[in-house]
Formats: structure tokens, sequence, C-alpha cells
């Protein structure tokens, strides 16, 4: 019995020491992914390090950069680091909850529609179109509206449920053209069932593209709950980076000369955004044999 | 002479440094005279296919020059060569199908086509050379998708060869074809020529087989080099390089039978051309090699028109 | 062992699967322990369906397929004993897998019990049965390796396995002339082991090389089939007679007229269906649709 134990991760394990190997050796993946780092500590960390209330009216309104205040204030005094560090925290939360849901949903539905075809395919796809069609600010104005959610994960959540049809259709037209591709029928023949068929075979093939849909669902869910804060509807108490961008719109920063108040959360958003996809063509190295550069 | 190509030397540009595909192609070809071009993949026989019509981005001519009918062809120069194109050189793709515009008719494609080499369509002399390789006249009138794989690729072969072209570049373009409509697209590339429609062509393909019916010389490539070059006769009968005999003897024809004459392949494969070993190419699979195959052989003219690069010819 | 009856496959075409043509017509053929059959047609003659339905990766419309007297289920156990290869060698590996993993996935799903030197030596030894050097393919990845040396890789994975059967689709039409007789040679001695191998190809030079019986396909359905030396030196069909004087030779010209005679088929005794013009030599009515 200790044989098998023995003989069986061995293979799994190579592959991955291999493909770690590899990501450690690539400067684009390091770069990105500790850009995304340093910003995702800084709003795990930062509002247990830097006590106060970010939204908090303050005595020094429309103040620039200052080493009492690192980001300046708002025009009601407001700290803007403390905001940053906060809003950063809850951009992370809506990215990862409606990121992640949106992706999972459309990796299920995809895989599923593309793999299996026919029927199942059709009534997936019917669903798909169904979804997005569906004009979702109009829904999520109505959920809002009946239900009175309030939190940034709710939030999440919601934008997640309706986010999925895009990646699911992405994802069925990959499936759709690796799935008859012959190792497909050698897994087959190999004894492998769908399930592995797609877990091994079809998602490592695209592994890239499936966390570049991640990034850009991340990305998209970050720019839909701001404009949903924009128009009231996202959590009333928090901050978050996009809540930032339109009070500083509202408030005329721009034509104010006030710049800390909307550099800070817009480079945020962009260099998460643009970290991830450095990354994700970094990755696209590491998964494929062909661009390791040796 | 219709055609001299003399040290071609034509190199892909790589992330890894320079793939030598053609390193040094000189042969000639005559008035009427239809080359069959073979050789396996990767011996750079689709490349001189395309530099003599057309050279892609990663393609850089190294040296050599290419005439045809007394002209120096600009083969690098890719608007200069637009003059020649379709006038004096002319090529069949390998993918006929998709050669075609799916959007267009094929009538209205053909008089589209040659309005933008300033010519008006001579209907009459058009269904004349349909006639000929036995398309029906409906086929203008349809859509590409109408039409089956062995039909496209004639309508192809009609449409560039319209302006009589000196030299017709034909590249593998019987490989995606059952053997019935193989034999048909063949048949129609020797009248082409018979007609006079073109004045010489270079048949490219992996198929010695089928070469030999069409070709009048064949042209055996390897590892870019030329390695032996003969009346299509003399390369099937009395080939006189080890590569050329060894390649015969894998061939299995109809008839022959695994129980009764055990074929043996060549062993080993083509070496890199990225950084190609000095002397003979084809001295690590050659059975007969020897000391001086260290030395790179020159191509010698053993018989009249009978070319081999090998020491031990 | 193995029987094809009456096999017919129809595919759904259109929106919500409305049309359906049909890609082979009732087929039936046989192949026995330790002989190769040759399955020859041009494209669009349902011969890589056939393939496929006898691999059971595709469903069969209506008739049977049957292994040693069992109704084709694709699964581990069928799969012990009947494997497949296709034409095209760089899609039959997963580009981002190194080539040997279709080894390790053999030994996953058949031999988790048998310790991993015991295994590597196996692989090792079926892979000197192919001709290869394990230290030129093991641990590299398909891209890296030749079409021919993919294909044999193939050859070693199903011997790895008790196969009886290895369905041959194509296998050496990727392949350049100087290596694809030393595949199709493996192929030759796979016999001696006492399995069968059904060759399917359009090349009739190469069908005729390995088997002992010949099928030809037209258009779905058999046109003539038989033993090789048969169907080859006596083509009863019109269309066996086209392809033969058809396909290029380095020997002869091509016959310029297509001899078309009258058909042989109600001379041999046929009323439908395939006639057995002598033992074992079968050839279909060539105007079955108009006479």
């Amino acid at each position: 019995m200790t044989t098998i134990q023995e003989a069986a991760p061995r293979e799994p394990a190579g592959v991955r020491r291999e493909a770690l190997y590899f990501a450690v050796r690539n400067g684009k993946l390091m770069a990105g992914f500790g850009i995304v780092l340093v910003l995702l500590l800084l709003g795990l960390f930062g509002p247990l390090l830097f006590a106060g209330v970010p939204n908090d009216y303050g005595t020094r309104p429309m103040s620039p950069p200052s080493g009492e205040h690192w980001f300046g204030t708002t025009t009601f005094g407001q700290d803007v680091f403390l905001q940053f560090v906060h809003g950063l925290r809850s951009t992370f939360v809506v990215g990862v909850i409606g990121g992640g849901i949106a992706a999972v949903i459309g990796m299920f539905v995809g895989f599923v529609a593309g793999y299996r075809g026919g029927i199942v395919d059709e009534v997936l796809n019917m669903l798909t179109n169904v979804i997005l069609v569906i004009p979702t600010l109009a829904v999520l104005l109505i959920i809002n509206a009946y239900l009175g959610i309030r939190s940034v994960a709710v939030q999440g959540l919601f934008i997640g449920l309706t986010q999925w049809p895009w990646a699911a259709r992405a994802i069925r037209a990959q499936t759709f053209s690796l799935r008859t591709r012959e190792f497909v029928d050698l897994a087959r023949m190999s004894g492998s069932g769908t399930g592995k068929i797609i877990a091994k075979e079809i998602a490592p093939n695209m592994s890239s593209y499936l966390f570049m849909t991640f990034i850009l669902l991340f990305g998209g869910s970050v720019l839909i709950a701001s404009s949903l804060d924009f128009i009231g509807l996202g959590p009333t108490e928090g901050v978050s980076l996009g809540l930032m961008l339109q009070n500083a719109n509202q408030w005329s920063a721009l034509q104010l000369g006030m710049w800390w108040w909307f550099v800070p959360p817009g480079a945020a958003i962009t260099a998460i955004v643009g970290a991830l996809y450095v990354a994700n063509v970094g990755l696209d190295e590491v998964f494929n044999p062909k661009l390791r550069e040796t | 002479m219709s055609l001299q190509v003399s040290e071609l030397r034509v190199y892909y540009r790589t992330l890894k440094g320079d793939v030598r595909a053609l390193d040094g192609m000189t042969f000639e070809l005559r008035d009427g005279e239809i080359l069959g071009l073979v050789g396996e993949s990767g011996c750079g026989k689709s490349t001189l296919g395309k530099s003599l019509i057309r050279m892609d981005g990663r393609m850089r001519r190294v040296g050599g020059t290419v005439t045809l009918d007394g002209h120096e062809l600009p083969i690098d120069d890719d608007r200069r060569m637009n003059d020649y194109r379709f006038r004096e050189v002319s090529l069949i793709p390998q993918y006929a199908m998709s050669a075609l515009n799916p959007t267009r008719k094929i009538r209205r494609m053909v008089t589209e086509l040659l309005r933008s080499r300033g010519t008006a369509l001579d209907t009459a002399e058009l269904e004349r050379r349909m006639d000929q390789v036995g398309l029906p006249r409906e086929v203008l009138d349809r859509y590409p998708i109408e039409l089956s794989g062995g039909m496209k690729q004639r309508m192809v072969m009609v449409i560039s060869t319209l302006l009589d072209p000196s030299l017709l570049i034909a590249d593998e373009v019987t490989s995606a074809l059952d053997v019935s409509t193989q034999k048909a697209v063949a048949r129609a590339l020797l009248g082409f020529r018979d007609s006079g429609y073109v004045k010489s062509m270079i048949f490219v393909t992996h198929d010695l087989a089928l070469t030999h019916h069409i070709a009048d010389t064949i042209m055996v490539m390897y590892a870019g080099k030329l390695a032996e070059k003969a009346p299509a006769d003399v390369i099937v009968k009395a080939p006189r390089h080890p590569y050329t005999r060894l390649l015969l003897e894998s061939l299995p024809e109809v008839g022959v039978r695994y129980t009764e004459r055990r074929l043996e392949g060549i062993a080993g494969s083509p070496p890199s051309l990225l950084d190609p070993p000095a002397g003979c190419r084809f001295r690590d699979r050659c059975p007969i090699a020897g000391e001086e195959c260290a030395q790179e052989p020159p191509v010698a003219e053993l018989a009249p028109d009978h070319h081999v690069a090998c020491w031990k010819a | 062992m193995l029987r094809l009856d009456d096999v017919t496959k129809e595919f759904r075409i259109g929106a919500f699967g409305g049309k359906s043509v049909a890609a082979v017509r009732g087929v039936s053929f046989e192949v026995v322990p330790g002989e190769v059959v040759s399955l020859i047609g041009e494209s669009g003659s349902g011969k890589s369906t056939i393939g496929r339905m006898i691999l059971g990766l595709n469903p069969v419309t209506s008739g049977s397929i049957t292994f040693d007297g069992l109704p084709v289920r694709a699964g581990k156990e069928y799969y012990r004993r009947v494997q497949g290869i296709f034409q095209d060698p760089f899609s039959s590996f997963n580009p981002v897998f190194k080539a040997d993993r279709v080894f390790t996935m053999i030994k996953e799903a058949y031999y988790p019990s048998v310790p991993g030197p015991e295994w590597a030596a196996k692989v090792e030894e079926s892979l000197r049965d192919v001709r290869l050097n394990p230290g030129q393919v093991l641990g590299k990845y398909p891209h890296q390796l030749s079409g021919g040396q993919l294909q044999r890789l193939l050859i070693a994975r199903a011997l790895l396995l008790d196969i009886k059967l290895l369905v041959a689709d194509e296998i050496t039409s990727m392949l350049d002339a100087s290596t694809r007789i030393d595949v199709l040679n493996l192929l030759a001695e796979l016999k001696v082991r006492g399995l069968s191998v059904l060759y399917i190809t359009h090349d009739l030079s190469l069908g005729t090389y390995l088997a002992e019986r010949t099928v030809v396909l037209r258009r779905g359905s058999v046109a003539e089939m038989g033993p090789t030396e048969r169907v080859f030196g006596d083509p009863l069909h019109p269309y066996t007679r086209e392809l033969l004087s058809a396909v290029p030779r380095l020997h002869e010209t091509w016959d310029d007229a297509v001899p078309v005679e009258t058909c042989l088929y109600h001379l041999k005794g046929g009323t439908g269906g395939l006639a057995e013009a002598d033992p074992g030599h079968f050839v279909a009515c060539a105007q079955l649709e108009t006479c």
C-alpha cells in the first residue's frame, strides 16, 4: 500500500514544481503580483494601523498632502489617505466577490455547454443570452429598493450574479474548439470521465485565458461598484475607491486643482487591473511551454 | 531559359537566430518545362516557391539572384514585385478553398481581380479555359461554398493563369484532394502547359510518384539545398544521390505487401536549419557516408541535365 | 472478434437537430484476431466515423457493433482491450503537458498499484518495442518531438494496455515519406503479438502494403471487400477500378481510359446488398440507385 502513496502523487508534484520554477523566474509575473500584493496588504492592514474614521469631517479642508495628512484632505476636511486605505479594502472585496462568483458561474456554464454540446448547450446558451440582455443596472436598482442591502459583500454578490454571461460565452467558444482536439478523445480512451477531462485536459489549456477572464471580471466589478455607488446604491456606510472618485468629481476636485483627491484612487484602480494584466502575460509564459524563454 | 536561380539564399528570422531555409540554390528552368520539386517537410521547397513570388515578413534574402525571361526579379521588394505577380509569375496556393472570397460570386470576383490589374475580362477566353479543365460554365454564377474541393482548386488554377504568366508555381495543390480529383487536377495542369497558358511551371509536392506523372524534370531538395536534379524518368529509374534512392525505396506502391517485401524508411531526421552542421547535410543519415563528406559536396553535372550534390555519386 | 452489423450513422445538423445526414449506411464487416484490415475511402466516405464508432467515441444510430460478442460500451474495461490512434500527432497530445503524460494517465487509470520503478521499466520496454530511445523522448514537450516520434509514442501507449484491437485512423498521413513506412512496419509487427489492426486510410498503396483484408468504402457504404490481393488484383466494382487507376505509380503511366465495364454484380448473382463474387470477396451493386 505504501507504494501507491509513493508513486501516485509523484508526477503532479513534478508538474507543479516545474511551474513554480518558471513562475519565480518570470519578471512580468513577479512584478504584477508584487504590485497587487502591496496594494492588497495596504488595504488589509492599513485600516488597522491608521486609526480614525475615514468619513469624519476634519478641521483643515482642501489642504494638499502634508506630514499630517499624507494624501491631503477633501473639501470637507476628510483625510484622503484614510479614505484610500479603507477604499482599497472594499474595492478588493467587491472585486474578489463579484469577479469570483461571475468567474465560477461563467466557467461552469461555459465548460458544460461547450463540452456537452447538443441540447444542454442550447438550453444553457438561452439562459446566458437572457441574463445578457437584462439591463443589469435596472435589476440591481429594483433589488436594492426592495431588499435595501447596503453591505459591500452583498453588492459584490449581485454584481457577480449578473456579470457572468459574457465570460460563459467566451469560455464556451474556447471549450468548443478544444473538445474536438484529439487529445480529448485520447483522454476518454484512458478512462477519464467528463469532469476529469474538463479539469485536467481542457482547463489547463486555457488557464491564462481563465485568469484573464477573472481579471476582467474583477476590473468590471470594481467599475460597476463605483457606478452603483454614484447613483446611491452603494454601501452607505464605508468608502470605496469608486466612491472617492465620484465624490471628487461631484465636488469639482479637478477644476479646483485638488489632484490629491482623485489621483490616488484612480491610480490604484489602474494599478490593480494593469498589474493583474501584466501578471497574466507572465502566467501565459509559465503555463505554455512553447512561450517559455529558456 | 525561362527561369534562372543562382546561389539563392533565403533565411527566416526567428528569436533564436536565422533559419537557413534556402542555402545556395542554383538551377534553371527551360521554356515549356515542368519542374517537380520534392522533399520532406522543412527541406525548403515551400520557401523556394514563396521566394519566387511573395516573401513573407520573416523571410530575408541573404544572397543570390532570380532571373525570369532576362529580367532580374526584385524578390525582396514587395511593391516592385507586384508588377510581376499574376502577369509574369503566378501562384496556385495549397488551400484554394481559402483563396476564394466567400462573399462574391465567381464571375464578379474574377472581374474585380482583373480590373485591379488593369485588364478587362475576356469571357470567351475564360469559358474556353474552364471547358478545358472540365468546369461547367454555371460555376461562374455560384458562390465558392457551392463548389467541391476539386472544382475550387481548378477554378483557382484557371484564374491564376488568366494573364498567361511565364512561370506558374503550384504549391502542394493536390495534397488536400482525393486520388480521383488529384488526377483531374494534375491533368489540367499539364493541359495549361501544352496550350501555352503558362511557359513553365514549378510543381511543389511531397509526393514523388505523382510528380513523376507531371514533371519533365524532378528536383529533390534536402535541408535547404539541392540534392539531385534530373529528368523525371532518370530520377525514378537511375537516381544517383543516396537520399533519392532511399526515398524511392521507402515508397509503398499498390501491390507491394509487407509480407513479401518489407520496405524501410530512412533512419534519423533532417538537421536543424538553425545552425546546420558543416559538410554534407545528409551525412548523419547516409549509409555510405565517408571521410570526404565532412566537406560540403558541390553540385556536379554527372550526365547532361543530371545534377547531383554528393561525393559518392 | 470485432463485428459490425448493418451499422448506420446519421448526424443531426441545423438548429435543434432538424435535419440529418447519413454518414455511414448499412456497413457490415468483421475483424478476426491477429488480422490487419484496411478501411479505404476518400473524404466523406465515412471511414473515420466508423473508426470513432468502434472506439465508442460516437454512438451508433442503428445496427450494432460488438466486440467479443458484447456491444461496445465506452469505458475503462473496453479501452483496456481496444485503443485508437488518430491522424494529427500534434493535436493528439495536450500541448501544455509533457508528451510522456499519456503513459502516466494509463498508469493512473489502469495500473495504480504497480510500483514506480517497475512501471518505468515497463514504459521503457514498450518504447523500445516501437524503436524509440527513451532518453530522447521522455520528459519532452510535444512540440519538441517529431510527428513520427509522437505517433510511435501513441503506439507504445496502446501496447502498455492488454489490447486486442488497435484502430489506426490515417496515422501516417501527416508524416514524411521517409518515416511513415517505419510506423507502418510497426503496425504490421503488432500482428505477431496476436493483435488486430483496423487501418483506416485514403491511400491505397499504404492500405495494400499492410492488410490481409481490405474494405473499400464509398459514400458511407461498402463498395467492395475481401482479401487484399483479390480486391486489388481483380477489382470488381467500378469504383475500386477507378481508384486504382487514379493512384499515381512510379513505374507505370496513368491509364488513359478508366475501364468501366458492365456491372459484374448481377453476373455474380447479387440481388441486393453485397454479392459474394468468390470466397470472401464481396461486391456491391454499382447502380444500386438506378437499376
